[in-house]
C-alpha cells in the first residue's frame, strides 16, 4: 500500500479519513430532498388552511397513502431487478372483486368471510403476478409490455365478473379491515407499517434482498455468481401481485364496496411513489425508505390540493409534472456531484 | 521535428494529484509508447489531450501553436488529435460506412448521398488497406475491426495525432501483427500515434520513441532503441518485475475436472467442427493454460464447464461423477467457479460495494436460516481476501467501480476463493491491469494450486500462458491441437501451433505432431 510514500499519498489512505468538512447545505439539501420538499408542502399548506394541520386529516392521509403504499413497497422490488410492473391497478380490482364476489354470493354470510376475502385476494394477486414473472423469464417479453397487456386483461376479467357494478353488504368484521383501527390507529395504516417494515427488512438484512439489489445492478454477473435470477425475477412480480391483491381488500373494506373501477390510475401513483423516492428505474438502486417519503409526499400533494379546492384535473397535471422534476433532479444531482 | 509538446502539465482531482508536471514530446511520423502502470497518470494525461479534461495548469503546444485548455473535444479532433479508448466510440447498428461518416454524411439537396457514402468509405478502407465490409453493421464485427473502424474515422478527420489507449489488450496475435502493420503504414504518412500498452515486447517492437511515467510524474524519454524490456519495466515501477515461471509445489494429485468429448448446444460459431467433441483433463494442484487466438473456442469451453451455456453431448466429470448443469448456479454447488473475461460486464456490480460484491456468491453459510445475513461474518470474510490478496481500498463500501482494473480483478478473484472451489477457472484475469498487479494474481493462482485446486488459466498474454501453466492446451478454430508441457514450450512453438495448428520448433520445416 505504501510502495511511494515520498511521491503521492495513497489516495486510499486519503479516503479513508475524510478531512472535517463544514456545513454544505446544498449537498445537504440534495441528499435529504425528498424529506426537505415533503415538509416544504406541510409547511405551506399548513399555513394557507387550517384544517390541514389536524391529527384527523393527517390520519386521513396515511389510510389514503396506506392503501397504494402497501403496493410500492412491492414495486421497490420490481424496479430495483430493473423492471417495471403496470397491472397493479387492475390486478388489485380484479382480486378484490372476486374476492368478494365469492365471499357475498358463494358461501353467504360467515364469522370467517373477512378471512376468506382477505386471503384469497391476496392468493389471487398473487398468483396473476406469479403469471407476469413467468411471461417475463419464459417467454423473454419485456416487463412493461407484459404488464401493459396484463393492465388490460384483469381490468376486463373484472369487468366480465360482475357486468362492471358493484359488490357491497359486508360484514363488521370485514369492514374493521377498512375503517376500525388498532389503539388509535386506522386498519389500513397498521398494516402498511407491518408490509413496509417487513419489505425493508427483508431487502436490507436478507440474502433475497441482496439478491434482488444484485439482479438490478447486473443480471449476467448475477447470473455467474449463482444467482437463480428467473426465481428472483418470477417472485418479485409475485410479490407485488399479492400485495396488490392485499391492498385491494383493505380498499374494499374502506370503501364498503368492491368496484370494477378500484385502483384505476394507481399504477401511477405507485411508481411514482418509487421513483420519486430516488430508486433508478435502470435498477439496483433504492429502498423501502424513500418509497414511503415518496407516497408520503404524492398524498400529502393531492389532500392539500383537495382541501385548497384545486380540482382533481389539475391534481393529476401537478403530480404528472412533480414526477418528471424529480427524476430531473435525481439526474442533475448525480452528473453534478459537489 | 515538434508535432506535440506537453510541458509543465499538473492536473488535480479532489484528494489525489493525478499529474505533476509532466511532459511529454512526439515528433511528426513518429510512434509513442507511453508507458506507466495503472494510476501512473497515462489516462489523465490523454484525457487532457483529447479535452475530456481540462488542465490546472501547464502548456500544451501542437503543431507549434498553443492548445486552448478551454478547447471542446470536438474541436481537438478538428485540430488533428483523435482519441481510441479502450470503449470504442461506435454506434453497433450503424454500418461500418455510416460510423466513419458520422455527422460528416456527403449530402444531396440536404439528404444523405448513401451512394457517394458507401463509395468514399470503401475507397478509404481500399485506400488504408483495411479488410472491412463498409456495408456491414458494427456490431457484427470482432473487436479488431471495429479498431479499424476507429481508426479509418480518425483518418477521415485528417487526424495528424491517433492516440491509441491499450490498442491491444483485446487482440490475438494475429491481430495485434495486423494493427502494427496499419501503425506503420500511419506512420508513413506522416500520421504520430501514442501508443499506450502494457505489452512492451510489441512497445520494443514498433514504437520510436517512449515516455514513461511513474505517480503522476515524468520519469523518463528516449529512444525505444536504446533500452530493453527489462529497463522499461524497471522505469515504470521503480523496482524490477517480470513474469516469475511458477515453480511447483509438488506432482499433480488425481484428476479432478475431466471434460469428454463435449459438444455445445448452441456453438457461437456456426463453422464446421467448431468446439465439437473436446476433451480436457485438470488434475488436482495443477494449472492449465488454455492459449489460443481470440475465438479459438476457450471460452466457449469454460462457459460449458461453468454452466453458463448448454452442452448437446458429451460428459463434464468432476472426481470421478457426471455434472449435470442447468446453470452457474449448479457448477458453483458441485465446487466448479469462474472469473469472467469481462469485468465490468460479467464480473462487477460497479455501483455495489466491494463487500456486496465480492461475498454475494458465499452469503448463505454466512446466513442464519441461509436467509438472515450475518453481516459482522461478511465483513471479516472480505477482510480476510482484502488482506489475502492485498486489495488497496479505502473501505469495504466503496463502490467497486471506482477501484482501478487490478484491484477490482483482486475483488473477483477473492469472491471465487472464498467459495473454496475444486476447479477455478480465470479467463483473461490480468487483462488490462499493470504489471504489478499481474504478478500479484499469478502468484495468487499458483498458491490456489498449491492447495490443491484444479485451475484452468485463459490468456491471449502468451508470456502469462507460459509463466503460470504446467501444462498448455492449444486451442485452434474450436479444437485442441496441441497439449503441452508448460516447462518446456517456447512462445514460438506456441505461436506456430496456434497460427497454423501445427507445431514449429526453430528451425522452420522441422514439424512435431501433439502428444
Amino acid at each position: 500500500m505504501t510502495s511511494s510514500p515520498t511521491f503521492s499519498p495513497d489516495p486510499a489512505a486519503e479516503q479513508a479519513a475524510p478531512p472535517p468538512r463544514r456545513f454544505a447545505p446544498l449537498a445537504f439539501a440534495r441528499k435529504h430532498r425528498t424529506i426537505l420538499f415533503l415538509l416544504l408542502l406541510i409547511a405551506v399548506f399548513g399555513a394557507v388552511n387550517e384544517r390541514f394541520l389536524t391529527v384527523r386529516n393527517a390520519l386521513n392521509i396515511l389510510s389514503e397513502v396506506s392503501i397504494y403504499g402497501i403496493i410500492a413497497v412491492g414495486m421497490t422490488y420490481v424496479i430495483l431487478i430493473g423492471g417495471i410492473d403496470v397491472a397493479v391497478g387492475s390486478l388489485l380490482a380484479c382480486a378484490s372483486l372476486a374476492a368478494a364476489y365469492v365471499v357475498t354470493a358463494v358461501i353467504g354470510p360467515s364469522p370467517a368471510s373477512w378471512l376468506i376475502a382477505l386471503a384469497l385476494s391476496t392468493f389471487i394477486g398473487l398468483a396473476g403476478g406469479y403469471i407476469h414473472g413467468k411471461a417475463v423469464t419464459w417467454l423473454h417479453v419485456p416487463a412493461f409490455i407484459v404488464t401493459l397487456g396484463g393492465m388490460t386483461v384483469w381490468r376486463g376479467a373484472t369487468l366480465i365478473l360482475n357486468d362492471g357494478g358493484p359488490i357491497s353488504g359486508f360484514d363488521a368484521a370485514y369492514r374493521w379491515w377498512g375503517t376500525g383501527d388498532i389503539l388509535f390507529v386506522p386498519v389500513p395504516i397498521a398494516v402498511f407499517a407491518l408490509v413496509a417494515a417487513l419489505g425493508h427488512v427483508v431487502l436490507r438484512y436478507t440474502r433475497y434482498g441482496r439478491q434482488v439489489y444484485a439482479v438490478g445492478g447486473n443480471a449476467e454477473a448475477a447470473r455467474l455468481s449463482g444467482v437463480n435470477v428467473d426465481f428472483i425475477v418470477t417472485s418479485v412480480y409475485a410479490v407485488i401481485g399479492a400485495l396488490a391483491g392485499l391492498s385491494g381488500f383493505l380498499l374494499s373494506a374502506r370503501l364498503g364496496s368492491a368496484e370494477a373501477v378500484a385502483g384505476a390510475g394507481y399504477e401511477l401513483r405507485v411508481i411514482a411513489s418509487v421513483v420519486i423516492g430516488g430508486a433508478s428505474l435502470t435498477g439496483g438502486s433504492g429502498g423501502v425508505g424513500g418509497t414511503i417519503l415518496g407516497a408520503l409526499l404524492i398524498g400529502v400533494l393531492s389532500n392539500g390540493l383537495v382541501i385548497m379546492h384545486v380540482s382533481s384535473y389539475f391534481q393529476q397535471v401537478v403530480i404528472g409534472l412533480i414526477i418528471v422534476a424529480a427524476v430531473a433532479f435525481d439526474h442533475y444531482a448525480r452528473t453534478h456531484k459537489a | 521535428m515538434t508535432l506535440l509538446d506537453v510541458s509543465q502539465v499538473s492536473k488535480s482531482f479532489p484528494g489525489v494529484r493525478a499529474l505533476d508536471r509532466v511532459r511529454l514530446e512526439v515528433g511528426r511520423g513518429e510512434v509513442h509508447a507511453l508507458l506507466g502502470e495503472n494510476g501512473a497518470g497515462k489516462s489523465t494525461l490523454i484525457k487532457i489531450l483529447s479535452a475530456a479534461h481540462a488542465a490546472d495548469e501547464g502548456a500544451v503546444t501542437f503543431d507549434g501553436r498553443p492548445l486552448d485548455p478551454r478547447d471542446s473535444p470536438l474541436r481537438r479532433q478538428q485540430l488533428g488529435i483523435a482519441t481510441i479508448y479502450q470503449e470504442f466510440n461506435l454506434f453497433p447498428e450503424l454500418s461500418v460506412a455510416e460510423n466513419i461518416f458520422l455527422g460528416r454524411e456527403p449530402k444531396r439537396l440536404g439528404l444523405i448521398d448513401w451512394r457517394r457514402l458507401r463509395a468514399d468509405a470503401a475507397s478509404l478502407l481500399g485506400d488504408l488497406g483495411l479488410p472491412l465490409d463498409s456495408d456491414a453493421p458494427v456490431s457484427r464485427l470482432t473487436v479488431a475491426e471495429q479498431q479499424m473502424v476507429e481508426i479509418a474515422k480518425a483518418m477521415t478527420l485528417n487526424a495528424r495525432l491517433i492516440i491509441m489507449d491499450e490498442p491491444t489488450a483485446a487482440l490475438s496475435s494475429r491481430e495485434v501483427d495486423r494493427l502494427h502493420a496499419i501503425i506503420a503504414d500511419l506512420k508513413a504518412r506522416g500520421v504520430s500515434v501514442i501508443y499506450v500498452s502494457h505489452r512492451l515486447a510489441e512497445v520494443k517492437a514498433m514504437c520510436d520513441r517512449y515516455t514513461v511515467m511513474r505517480d503522476g510524474r515524468w520519469v523518463a524519454s528516449g529512444d525505444v532503441a536504446d533500452v530493453e524490456v527489462d529497463d522499461m519495466v524497471r522505469l515504470m515501477v521503480g523496482r524490477s518485475v517480470e513474469f516469475v515461471r511458477r515453480t511447483r509445489s509438488g506432482p499433480p494429485g488425481p484428476v479432478v475436472l475431466k471434460v469428454e468429448t463435449v459438444t455445445p448446444k448452441r456453438p457461437r460459431l456456426a463453422a464446421p467442427g467448431y468446439l465439437k467433441n473436446v476433451s480436457l483433463e485438470v488434475r488436482s494442484g495443477e494449472i492449465v493454460g488454455l492459449a489460443g487466438l481470440v475465438g479459438a473456442g476457450r471460452t466457449d469451453l469454460a462457459r460449458l464447464i461453468f454452466g453458463a451455456d448448454a452442452i448437446a453431448a458429451g460428459s463434464i466429470r468432476l472426481d470421478d461423477k457426471p455434472l449435470k448443469l442447468k446453470s452457474p448456479r449448479d457448477a458453483i454447488r458441485a465446487g466448479v467457479m469462474m472469473v469472467p473475461e469481462d469485468r465490468k460486464q460479467q464480473g462487477c456490480f460497479l455501483d455495489h460495494s466491494i463487500r456486496r460484491n465480492l461475498s454475494l456468491p458465499s452469503l448463505k453459510p454466512l446466513s442464519r436460516l441461509g436467509q438472515w445475513i450475518d453481516e459482522r461474518a461478511e465483513r471479516d470474510l472480505v477482510e480476510t481476501y482484502r488482506k489475502k490478496l492485498r486489495v488497496k481500498m479505502a473501505s469495504q463500501e466503496t463502490p467497486i467501480g471506482k477501484l482501478s482494473g487490478g484491484n477490482q480483478q483482486k475483488v473477483l478473484l477473492g469472491r471465487s476463493m472464498a467459495l473454496a472451489p475444486r476447479v477455478l477457472i480465470v479467463d483473461e484475469p490480468t487483462r488490462g491491469i499493470d504489471i504489478g498487479a499481474k504478478a500479484e494474481v499469478h502468484q495468487v493462482l499458483s498458491d490456489l494450486a498449491a492447495q490443491g485446486v484444479a485451475i484452468l488459466v485463459i490468456s491471449s498474454e502468451l508470456a502469462e500462458v507460459m509463466a503460470v501453466s504446467d501444462r498448455i492446451v492449444v486451442f485452434r478454430e474450436g479444437a485442441v491441437v496441441a497439449d503441452l508441457d508448460g516447462e518446456t514450450a517456447t512462445e514460438e512453438g506456441l505461436m506456430a501451433y496456434m497460427a497454423t495448428g501445427v507445431g514449429r520448433t526453430s528451425p522452420p520445416g522441422m514439424e512435431h505432431r501433439p502428444q
